[in-house]
């Protein structure tokens, strides 16, 4: 037995168009492309989208990640778990650096 | 932040249910809900409007239902198996459940702490970086889903040090943005700078040409990045 049942669309399947007011060019001399900083500035600037192991805390595998990576701040966007009872798996967890 | 959120859960029902009238729950169930959150919860126990987009019955071994529900962010899919057992007369609860995704962040992509490891070994190593680079991503991912507003180079330094954006110095923008809306405001470049609420609706900022358009919220961008064009403004005007 496999049914589905559709309402809405979810919001990650929303569509956006992107509309011009002004047209203008960027400088490249300035900043970057989110995907060609300096890998020290992308580390900083980073999240990992974490399957989390069922023992250590998020606290204590945000902790771990933070001296992995040699960066200042770690903190984690909260993970499914928390206040379950018994033995759910908390899993999804993303790690954000400032 | 309220995003989507999809679950994958195991739902076990009290009693003996046909799958049409399951499914004739489910479809009930699905679109705008009032929950109460559970007694064991960390929010008040006030009835709150919450939403589920989709649901979908993956399998079913008698009284044991395996779903797939996307929702918006704040729904207990505990109290939704519960009000579903409620509304069929039976009972049910949820015996498991996992999450899938979160906002723009979904269990496919995912990685383990030992995927970390290796990129950062192989990155301390060999100073290889692609295995780094493919485990950490941008920051503007997270917001992957949110309107944007993309500003001139000029305007940017002005909102890192928390001003508000004023419409002028807008490029382009996404549509569909209604005032009081949570909107993005990103470099050309594609870099977010801040976050901060809607003052105008897409046409409002399009047809303008003064006034505020985004309240800045949280400023992610650090400053002198962008020339501080706004600084050298105002000095020449003095």
């Amino acid at each position: 037995m496999s049914r589905v049942v559709e309402g809405l669309i979810p919001p990650w399947q929303h569509k956006r168009r992107t509309l011009t007011r002004f047209e203008a060019k960027t400088d490249t001399r300035y900043g970057y492309n989110p995907y060609e900083r300096p890998i020290r500035m992308h580390l900083r600037l980073g999240v990992i989208n974490l399957d989390k192991p069922r023992g250590p805390t998020s606290h204590e595998v945000s902790s771990r990640i933070k001296d992995l990576l040699g960066i200042e701040r770690a903190g984690h966007g909260g993970t499914l778990g928390g206040f379950e009872p018994g033995d759910i798996r908390p899993f999804l967890a993303c790690y954000r650096y400032y | 932040m309220q995003t989507g959120k999809e679950y994958v859960c195991l739902m076990r029902l009290h009693g003996d249910v046909s799958d049409e009238r399951l499914l004739e729950a489910v479809k009930l169930f699905t679109g705008q809900i009032y929950q109460v959150p559970p007694v064991r919860s960390s929010v008040t126990r006030k009835p709150r409007m919450r939403t589920i987009y989709s649901a979908e019955i993956i399998e079913r071994n008698g009284r044991d239902v395996l779903m797939r529900v996307a929702c918006s962010g704040g729904t207990y899919l505990r109290k939704y198996c519960y009000d579903l057992g409620l509304y069929l007369g039976c009972g049910a609860h949820m015996q498991e459940l996992r999450r899938t995704r979160a906002g723009p962040y979904d269990e496919e992509n995912s990685v383990t702490l030992l995927d970390v490891y290796e990129a950062v070994k192989l990155y301390n190593e060999n100073g290889e970086e692609h295995a780094l680079r493919e485990v950490v991503q941008p920051v503007e991912t997270t917001i992957k889903f949110l309107p944007k507003v993309y500003v001139l180079d000029s305007a940017v330094d002005a909102v890192c040090h928390g001003a508000d954006l004023a419409v002028v110095g807008i490029s382009k923008l996404d549509d569909g943005i209604k005032r009081g809306d949570g909107v993005a405001v990103m470099t050309l470049k594609g870099e977010l700078v801040a976050l901060g609420d809607a003052q105008m609706s897409t046409e409002e900022m399009l047809d303008s040409e003064e006034g505020i358009a985004v309240d800045t919220e949280r400023v992610i961008m650090d400053r002198g990045i962008y020339p501080a064009v706004w600084r050298t403004g105002s000095k020449d005007f003095n």
